[in-house]
This record gives C-alpha cells, sequence and structure tokens, in this order.
C-alpha cells in the first residue's frame, strides 16, 4: 500500500491488515503442514532407510526386513501401466487438438468422457477393475485360451488387472497433459507443413509430434506419477501383503502404498512396525517425487538442447 | 509492361464467410501466369483471407464456407474432385512470420519432397542447393546447412522459407506479407527475389507497403472492408486511380 | 479426374485416422463400460427374493468363519486379517495395536439396539433395508441400513469442504494477489507438491500424527473420528480447490483490477470485494470439485475416521464413509451375493454423484465463467 493510504480510517487499515493477514495465515498453515509432514516422515524413517532395508525382502510377517518387493512391483506397475495407458492417451489427445471439429458430437462426447473420467472416485475404478477386468475380460481370456472360465490364470486378481485399471484412471491425466503439450506447437509450423502439400497425418508425425515431444513426455511422467502411489483403485484388483510366490504378469504384487496401508492399520506390533511405517512412506514418496524429478530434468535437458 | 499472359487463376463472384461473418464479397480477379499480383488495403481488409481461399488454407478453420467460383488452369479448386494435398503441392505459401520447422535448413528444405516418398541423397543434395540459390541464400548457409535453421537471422529464415516453398517446384506462390518482419536490407533482397522468381512461377503477394507493390507488382487490387474496390495494372492503380476510395488509401489520405 | 485429383488414395492416411478415432472413442467407452460393470452388479440386487435368499445363506456362511471371534462388533479390518490368507497371523490378539480397536466400545452400543429383531432378511424389501439404520453387512442376519454410511459420508466431506475450501481459497488470494513474486514462488509450488501426496501417506499421516494431536489437545473419547478424517480429506481437497481458485482469480481481467484501484480501492479490497466476486464461477466451481474429491477418497477415510458406521453427526465420534466401505469390505465380500451387490450399489452411487458434479461444473459453472469475462 501507498503512501496515499494514509487517508484510510484507521478501522479501514486495521481491517486491510487483517485481510490480507488472513489471507498469507492461510497459505503459511497449508505451507507449514507440508512441511512439518516432510519432517516427520524423515525424523521417523531416516534411520530405518539402509541399502538392505531396500534391497532385501521383508521378514517374519514384515516386521523386519526390507520392502524390496514392493518398490519392485510398484516400478514394475507403473511401468505396465505407461505402457498400456500413454499411447491410448497421446492418441486421444491427438484426436481432441488435431482432428477434432468443436461442433462434432463425437468430439463433444470424448472431451465430456474424459472430464468425468476425471471425477469418478478411484474406489469406482477399483470396482471397475474387479468387475470389468478380472471377471469378464479375464474370465472371458481364460474360457478363451484354455477352454476354461475358471482356469486361473487371466481371470484373477494380478499386476496386469492393476496396471490396466491404474492405466484407465490415469488416462485423462495423461490426455490432458499431452493436449497441452500439443497445443503449444504453433499453428504456424501446421500450417507451413499443410502448405508444402504435407498430409494431415504427415504433418502430425513430422511436424507436431518432434515438436511437442518433451511435453507429452514430461507430461505423462508427471500423470503416471499420480498412478504411482494410488492404494485405493487396486485394493482389490491384485495387491498382495506379502509375497512367496515368483513375479508375474498375471500374478498378485506387492506395493508400496498397499504395504503402507497394512503396515499401519494392521501390524501386530505398533512400536516396532512406525519406523518402518515411515520408512516406507519416504520411499514411496521418494518414488513419486523421483518421477516428477526425472520429468522435470527432462524438460530441462530438451529445452536447452533445442 | 509486358503484353498480357494466360489466366493462371481467377475468381468469379467468391465470397468467404467465417461463420456468419462475411469476410469477402463477391470478388472478380484474373491473376496472370509469370506475373505479380498483389494486394493492399487496410488491417482486416480481407487479404489474407482471400490469399489463403487459394491453397484452401481457410479448410483448417472451423465452419467457413464460401460461394461462388475459385478457378486455377480452370480447375474449381473446391471441387469436388479436388485433392487438398495436390492442390497444396502446387501452390505454394509463405507466411507472414517466418516459420522454419526446428530441424536444421537441409532438412527443411528437403521437408517438402521427402513426403512423397525416399530420394536418393545426390538428388536431395541437388535439389537444396538449387532451391537455396533461388532463395538468393545459398552463398550464405552453405557451410552450415546441417546446422539448425533457427539459427539464421529473420531476413534469412524468411529466404529459407521461400525456398522451402519453391523445393517442391510449385507453379504458384503465395506471399502473405513476407517482408513486414524484416529489416529494410532483407526487405530489399526478398523483393529482388520476387521479381526473379516470376520468371518460373506466378505470384500473388500481400503487403502493407504500397511502395512494396509498386516496386515488384505488375497488378494490384486494392480490398477494402472485404470488397475488391479496384483492380487493375500496377501502374494504372498508382498514376490513375478510378476510384476515390483506391486515391485516398494511396496517397495516405486513408481514414 | 483434372490435375490436382489425388495422385494417390492416401489409405495410410484414413487408417491413421480411423485409428485415432477409435482410441479416442475409448474413453466414451471405459464410461459406458463403468456404467455397465459397476451398475450390473448393483442390478442384481433388484432381480427378485430367491437370489438374496441365496446371498443371506451365502453371507451367513462367510460370517462363520472360524477366525470371526466377535459375531456383534462388526469390524471389518479384522475381518480383512482372518480372510486374507497372505495376512499376518497373530493379527487377531486383543491388545495389538489397532486403530480400529478404539471403536470396540461404541460399536457394540450401536449394535446392540439392532440383535432382538430377527426377522428373516427375505421378508424385508430392499428398500427397507437400505433405508435401516444399522450397517452389519457380515453376520447371521446382514443388516444393509445405508443410514449410518450417508451420515458418516457427509459429515466428514462437510469437515473436509470447511476446512479446506476457506484455506485452499485464501491462499489462493494470497498468491494471486498479495503475495511478493518470491514468497509466490515458494508457496505455489509446495501446495501443488501437497497434491502429489499419494493419499495413502495422508491417511497414514492423520492415523499416526494428527489422530494423536487432536486428542490429547481436545480430549476426544475416540482417537479416531470424523474430525481426523476430515481434517485428512481436507489435505487432499486444498490442493485442488488452491490451483483451481488461483486460475481463476488470475484469470480475471487485469483492467478490472485496474479500474477498482484507479478508483481509489486499496489492493485488499479490490482483492477481496472485486477479484473474488469476479472469479465466484470459477471459484465455486474449485469447491464442488473439492466435494467431488472428499466424497470419493477412500484410503483417508479408511485410514483416518475411524471406519465405525454410527448414526451420529458427531465430528468428535468415528465415521464410516461410502468409500471406505466399499474399500474395506469388497476384499473379503462373498461373490454374488447381496452384500456384494450393495457394495456396487454404494459404487454406483459414488460414480452417479461425480457425473452430477462434473456435469453441473461443466455445463452451469462454465458457462457462467464464460459469459462472465466475455460480457455477453
Ligand atoms: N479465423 C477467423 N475467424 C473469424 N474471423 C476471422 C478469422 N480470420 C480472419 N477473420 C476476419 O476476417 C476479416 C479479414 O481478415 P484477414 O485476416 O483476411 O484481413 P487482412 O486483410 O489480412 O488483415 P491484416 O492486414 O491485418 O493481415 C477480418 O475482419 C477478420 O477479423
Ligand atoms: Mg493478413
Amino acid at each position: 500500500m501507498s503512501v496515499f493510504s494514509g487517508h484510510l480510517p484507521a478501522s479501514k487499515r486495521v481491517l486491510g491488515f487483517f485481510a490480507v493477514l488472513v489471507a498469507a495465515f492461510a497459505a503459511v498453515a497449508i505451507v507449514g503442514l507440508i512441511v512439518s509432514m516432510f519432517g516427520i516422515f524423515i525424523a521417523g524413517g531416516a534411520q530405518h532407510l539402509s541399502w538392505s532395508f531396500l534391497s532385501e525382502a521383508p521378514r517374519n510377517n514384515n516386521m523386519e526386513g526390507g520392502i524390496f518387493p514392493a518398490i519392485f512391483g510398484t516400478a514394475l506397475l507403473v511401468l505396465i501401466m505407461s505402457i498400456l495407458g500413454v499411447p491410448i492417451g497421446t492418441a486421444t489427445a491427438i484426436y481432441l487438438n488435431e482432428y477434432a471439429k468443436q461442433t462434432s458430437v463425437f468430439a463433444r462426447s470424448v472431451r465430456f468422457a474424459v472430464n468425468t473420467l476425471a471425477g469418478v472416485p478411484s474406489i469406482v475404478f477399483g470396482l471397475f477393475g474387479v468387475g470389468f477386468f478380472v471377471q469378464f475380460l479375464g474370465k472371458g481370456l481364460d474360457g478363451m485360451m484354455y477352454g476354461s472360465m475358471e482356469a486361473k490364470v487371466f481371470g484373477q486378481e494380478s499386476l496386469l488387472w492393476c496396471s490396466a485399471t491404474l492405466a484407465v484412471l490415469t488416462l485423462p491425466v495423461v490426455i490432458v497433459a499431452v493436449e497441452e503439450a500439443l497445443r503449444a506447437v504453433p499453428r504456424e509450423l501446421r500450417e507451413a507443413s499443410l502448405a508444402l502439400g504435407a498430409t494431415k497425418w504427415q504433418t502430425i508425425i513430422k511436424v507436431v509430434l518432434p515438436n511437442s515431444v518433451t511435453g507429452i513426455l514430461t507430461g505423462s511422467i508427471l500423470a503416471v506419477s499420480r498412478g504411482a502411489g494410488e492404494v485405493a483403485a487396486i485394493l482389490f484388483v491384485g495387491v498382495a501383503y506379502s509375497m512367496d510366490g515368483n513375479v508375474g504378469l498375471t500374478e498378485k504384487f506387492m506395493h508400496l502404498g498397499y504395504h503402507l496401508y497394512v503396515l499401519a492399520t494392521q501390524s501386530p506390533d505398533v512400536e516396532k512396525a512406525l519406523p518402518l511405517q515411515y520408512a516406507t512412506t519416504l520411499v514411496l514418496l521418494g518414488l513419486t517425487f523421483l518421477l516428477n524429478f526425472t520429468a522435470i530434468y527432462i524438460r530441462s535437458r530438451l529445452r536447452t538442447k533445442a | 509492361m509486358a503484353k498480357e499472359t494466360s489466366i493462371k487463376a481467377r475468381t468469379q463472384t467468391f465470397s468467404f464467410f467465417y461463420g456468419q461473418k462475411q469476410a469477402l464479397f463477391d470478388i472478380n480477379i484474373d491473376m496472370h501466369e509469370n506475373r505479380v499480383t498483389a494486394f493492399i488495403g487496410p488491417s482486416g481488409c480481407g487479404k489474407s483471407t482471400f490469399l489463403r481461399s487459394i491453397n484452401r488454407m481457410n479448410d483448417l478453420i472451423e465452419s467457413t464456407k464460401h460461394t461462388g467460383l475459385m478457378e486455377v488452369d480452370g480447375v474449381d479448386v473446391y471441387g469436388s474432385d479436388v485433392d487438398v494435398v495436390t492442390l497444396r503441392r502446387r501452390i505454394g505459401m509463405v507466411f507472414q512470420k517466418s516459420t522454419p520447422f526446428p530441424k536444421s535448413i537441409f532438412e527443411n528444405i528437403t521437408y517438402g519432397l521427402t513426403l512423397t516418398g525416399k530420394k536418393s541423397k545426390s538428388e536431395l543434395e541437388e535439389v537444396v542447393e538449387s532451391s537455396l540459390r533461388r532463395a538468393a541464400l545459398w552463398e550464405e548457409v552453405k557451410d552450415r546447412l546441417h546446422h539448425s535453421a533457427l539459427g539464421l537471422s529473420g531476413g534469412q529464415q524468411q529466404r529459407l522459407c521461400i525456398a522451402r516453398a519453391v523445393s517442391v517446384n510449385p507453379e504458384i506462390l503465395l506471399m502473405d506479407e513476407p517482408c513486414s518482419a524484416l529489416d529494410p536490407i532483407s526487405t530489399g533482397k526478398v523483393e529482388e527475389l520476387i521479381t526473379q522468381l516470376k520468371d518460373q512461377y506466378t505470384i500473388v503477394l500481400v503487403t502493407h507497403n504500397m511502395q512494396q507493390a509498386a516496386r515488384v507488382s505488375d497488378y494490384t487490387g486494392f480490398f477494402l472492408m472485404g470488397k475488391l474496390i479496384e483492380f487493375d495494372r500496377t501502374r494504372t492503380i498508382f498514376t490513375s486511380p478510378s476510384k476515390k476510395e483506391t486515391e485516398d488509401y494511396i496517397t495516405g489520405r486513408f481514414g | 479426374m483434372n490435375r490436382f485429383s489425388a495422385t494417390s488414395k492416401r489409405f495410410g492416411e484414413h487408417i491413421a485416422e480411423w485409428s485415432i478415432r477409435i482410441v479416442a472413442s475409448l474413453s466414451i467407452l471405459v464410461i459406458f463400460l463403468i456404467f455397465v460393470f459397476v451398475f450390473r452388479e448393483a442390478a442384481g440386487l433388484f432381480s427378485g427374493a430367491q437370489r438374496s435368499q441365496a446371498a443371506a445363506e451365502a453371507a451367513a456362511s462367510a460370517s462363520a468363519t472360524p477366525a470371526d471371534h466377535e459375531q456383534d462388533v462388526y469390524n471389518p479390518d479384522e475381518e480383512t486379517d482372518s480372510a486374507a490368507t497372505t495376512s499376518p497371523s497373530n493379527a487377531n490378539d486383543q491388545d495389538v495395536y489397532n486403530p480400529d480397536a478404539t471403536i470396540e466400545e461404541p460399536a457394540p452400543a450401536a449394535a446392540s439396539t439392532a440383535t432382538p429383531e430377527e426377522a428373516p432378511q427375505a421378508s424385508k424389501s430392499l428398500w427397507e433395508q437400505l433405508t435401516g439404520s444399522i450397517w452389519q453387512p457380515v453376520s447371521e442376519d446382514p443388516k444393509f441400513g445405508l443410514i449410518p454410511l450417508f451420515i458418516g459420508t457427509t459429515k466428514t466431506t462437510i469437515v473436509a469442504i470447511v476446512i479446506g475450501a476457506p484455506l485452499g481459497i485464501l491462499a489462493a488470494l494470497y498468491t494471486a494477489f498479495f503475495a511478493s513474486p518470491r514468497v509466490r514462488n515458494i508457496v505455489k509450488p509446495t501446495i501443488e507438491l501437497l497434491a502429489g501426496f499419494p493419499s495413502v501417506v495422508i491417511g497414514f499421516f492423520c492415523l499416526t500424527i494428527v489422530a494423536t494431536f487432536l486428542q490429547d489437545v481436545l480430549g476426544t473419547a475416540f482417537r479416531l473420528n470424523a474430525l481426523v478424517g476430515g481434517f485428512g480429506l481436507s489435505l487432499a481437497v486444498i490442493p485442488l480447490v488452491y490451483s483451481i481458485a488461483e486460475e481463476s482469480l488470475t484469470a480475471v481481467p487485469r483492467s478490472l483490477r485496474e479500474a477498482s484501484l484507479a478508483l481509489g480501492s486499496t489492493e485488499w479490497q479490490t482483492a477481496y470485494r472485486v477479484m473474488l466476486p469476479a472469479a465466484a464461477p470459477g471459484v465455486f466451481a474449485a469447491v464442488l470439485l473439492g466435494v467431488g474429491r472428499a466424497f470419493g477418497e477412500t484410503m483417508i477415510a479408511l485410514m483416518a475416521t475411524g471406519n465405525a458406521a454410527m448414526k451420529t453427526w458427531s465430528v468428535f465420534e468415528p465415521a464410516r464413509t461410502f468409500a471406505a466401505t466399499i474399500g474395506s469390505e469388497m476384499g473379503e465380500v462373498v461373490w454374488g451375493s447381496e452384500h456384494y451387490g450393495i457394495l456396487f450399489l454404494l459404487g454406483s452411487m459414488l460414480f452417479l454423484f461425480s457425473f452430477g458434479l462434473n456435469a453441473v461444473t461443466e455445463l452451469y459453472v462454465k458457462s457462467r465463467l464464460i459469459k462472465k469475462f466475455q460480457g455477453k
């Protein structure tokens, strides 16, 4: 406020001071909370975070040993989810941004569907995962390939169906991110290409995609990092509390978020489990933010190159 | 001025609409082969719209429509058996803002050629050289063909775009204010280029710069609020315009 | 044919375009499939009594599992333990740390009122069942009253919005208008960082830290309650509300702000009296989406609310939300049973609710926003 604010009555100035103060307090409270969350997690889990914790399998009912299978399972989940979801999301974004006419009913329906999908609670995706992927698609595949709906190959909870469920869950986020990247390509470049007699598809492949690859990549990674910590949607689609079997697409798997959930709510010995919980939290947050930082790194790398 | 050449492109009562908004009203123009036809007029009068109607660039904008006829070589370009992609290959375009692809100079020039299938390296090199020479850019860039085109100056970028446009051997070259972002020296070079290029191409030029129209064009059309007020040989337009609006505009009394 | 006719048929072009279209239609297909597969399972409920008879038997046999040591108290997480083959074997000890154990005292009180009436369930209509006030799906006489779940969901959502919406909006106001660029560059990314927190981490934080803290401060009878859960949900709501509110606040045309300042208003008067009302539709949309987030969030609700289906509006007592109910019971429900169908019914309700919220924001708020800024 300037020197001219002197003409305001004192009461108004006090009010103004409070108005700004309240807003500032809100911001500070949120930031403070976030910082203290980090602080508490680090204080609680840092000393438990060792190489053996990261690289070993759990022992003694998950009360000892490491969480390697959970890290590995989560990483695998994220990878398969991306392989399934990112191409579909990219193609949909290409449709929406390059082909769709604003007036077309189909385009508007796709957009509405994407927006709706973005708001569906993740637990509903979980139900969808069981109902559609496991029971319908999985059993159907078993019926086709093994002659029996009860062959229990695809028709059971598994890593594959968890990945598929999360691919669907992250789809709207990927679409929005990729669309943003595509929108950043100047219209002039598209026109220059078309004016040279390129077809639409040639323009997309040779001009639009190469010029938005950074954005697509970073956007997708950011979108996918959302899936890394998601637990509710896969709660009954294939996560396991412990593993003795081998890792496989059609097997259950361990997941960091689920591991944390079970440790936090169902541990036989809370005192002993607490450092484990904190350390697991740190690893889960680490994985999520690692993906974010990778995205930021790629962005800055490719920016300087261009 | 030289004798009349044959008509390359022409319109008859051509009108154009952006949604409900009419941008062009009953335009009748003949554009002659190997001549430079220039369009002048105040901002928003429809020059770009007209230019972009020739190679159907306006198709990209939603809910546009046209009435009347737009012909190139006697073919209605909006006819049902015309393929836009083929049409645009025959009609090159240079934009107001230079639009090099963020690729190397070499790849920029060969972009149009490689669209229709693989070409041998020597073939490509040949075209790159001849196109750059035609755009008077060869001497300046021949040592850095594989560097990014974005490293060129504004004037060089615009000439690169011209080289890129001529690389596929179009018959008509549409230029929408190709010099408006350039300094006087670069502008001079591009104007020189236009005069040379008209031996091989039919050139349609939009410009804000009346001296430029007077310097390089053979025919000039004056647009005002979507209507073609006057169209004649450039000398006639600039020495003895028949319409008062034209005279007001070229003498700067417009407005 | 003329000289501008196509030189090739460009099959590739058409294939590419149609492939892209088909892939794009997957989003619509998914929405459709969610409708079909979630609603279909729920629809089984409405298809006759013989099914519910069978389901009752199935449910009864499920509840008779040997590990089920408490017949009266319904505690889903204990169930999870005993039902899952891979879970730790000693999880049923009474003295272990189990956050849900704190609710064991009040739960019988809620349940005992129901034990006298032993009416065979097939005789009750579905509607009667759903409008009952007891949720006790795994027992000899399962009860599927949704009232306590509705109350639980509503009260935690209200807590989440009451805490989250003002904080998010005020913080947005602060970074949009009052903060210096340097402060903004710290605050904004930090709040956005919170959006990246997995909800299980927030749930864990509330379960271990916030719950203890609040109990120490407020002296509540229950460590985990609707307040703790609602606070947890607000942590999920805040970044959402903040981002959208901030976006709509900064989207208000500068001219409006300058005009107000030129008329002699101070910075804060402009922010609160001009900018905030101008951005109101966007802020409203932010709050609506926040409601959707809080309503449908599972992990936080599962971990921090205490998870007891109680028919009380007190925020100091535990709550059980729709989403958390699905999350904790779906794992061990008997396939095709009535309980199973009802969980899918809850899912359908969540879906419809989020669908409706989205439609409202899409159709109403966006058009309002556009009208406002374009002055149409
Ligand atoms: N995509 C579009 N949608 C709607 N109206 C448009 C569009 N493009 C141009 N117009 C309108 O059509 C009219 C003619 O525009 P055009 O771009 O052809 O003018 P111009 O003569 O090229 O102007 P300038 O000299 O500024 O480039 C203008 O009134 C403009 O507002
Ligand atoms: Mg123009």
